[in-house]
């Protein structure tokens, strides 16, 4: 019998609003999934970062496009996808917010949030042209710990950095 | 939840008694306003009382950093009070606490300016 996986998906304004609706609807899943308040603390900071991301860097505030988040749920794991409708970027490109040089930065800790908080995070080159941030969270009881973050299988062209 | 600023004088120190969240939009748009208004009034020894503070994310993070440079440029200083946990671990993965001077007890804090 094949394992039972849960797809959510939705489509979202380029609007500050969609920021909280992506963030409240995310922790709902999470909760129902299991997951214990630190985690869901730390899913829906990741979905927030993520959905700002799209809204501010990809999308440009531009109200004329979309911001599409997509939710799995696995077996073993939380999958969450945020895709926006910009040109895309490297992760490379993105400053490391802890250099000296960057510390009184007022912007460009989202991607590390998003790092540090889940198990595994990449971004990749959608299907829109824009970016594609992919990130999981094992579920509680599930499987060993995985890498995050680094794997850099990122296309795309330059960006307007991030958020 | 929606953040509240109250700030409250403590000698020359101003105490600003902070609650809710401190994210994009109302939140940071809010401890922008609040910190630039103090800066009009010459108030430039502030003191952030984030204790019923609990969720800040990188925009509301930023904003903190913003008011910091703010009240540093006017020769003033911005310090933190009361951090929750969440808050603190925030500052710590950041390595803000490298920045900002941060106390768990009013009196020192408001000492600290002497």
């Amino acid at each position: 019998m094949a394992p039972e996986t849960k797809h959510l998906e939705v489509t979202l304004e380029t609007q500050v609003e969609s920021v909280n609706l992506a963030e409240e609807m995310c922790l709902r899943l999470a909760e129902a999934a299991g997951f214990g308040e630190d985690e869901c603390y730390r899913i829906g900071m990741s979905v927030r970062e993520g959905v700002i991301n799209a809204f501010h860097y990809g999308n440009q505030e531009k109200p004329e496009k979309k911001i599409h988040l997509a939710v799995d749920l696995t077996q073993d794991k939380m999958i969450i996808r945020v895709t926006d409708e910009g040109v895309g970027f490297h992760l490379t490109d993105v400053p490391d917010p802890l250099a000296e040089e960057n510390l009184l930065s007022t912007s460009g800790r989202g991607i590390f949030l998003m790092r540090a908080f889940m198990d595994e995070f990449d971004v990749v080159k959608a299907q829109t042209g824009g970016a594609e941030i992919v990130m999981s969270k094992r579920l509680p009881g599930s499987g060993s710990p995985e890498t995050n973050g680094n794997s850099s299988s990122s296309h795309g062209a330059p960006p307007n950095k991030e958020a | 939840m929606a953040l509240h600023l109250t700030p409250r004088d403590s000698g020359i120190i101003t105490v600003v008694d902070a609650s809710g969240r401190i994210t994009l939009g109302d939140g940071s748009a809010m401890l922008r306003k609040t910190i630039r208004q103090l800066l009009e009034e010459q108030h430039t020894q502030i003191i952030l009382n984030l204790a019923d503070v609990d969720y800040i994310d990188s925009s509301g993070i930023g904003e903190l950093v913003s008011g910091y440079t703010a009240v540093k440029s006017k020769g003033g200083e911005l310090k933190l009070l009361h951090l929750t946990k969440k808050v603190h671990d925030l500052l710590q993965i950041t390595k803000l606490f490298t920045v900002f001077e941060v106390y768990s007890d009013e009196g020192i804090a408001v000492r600290s300016f002497q």
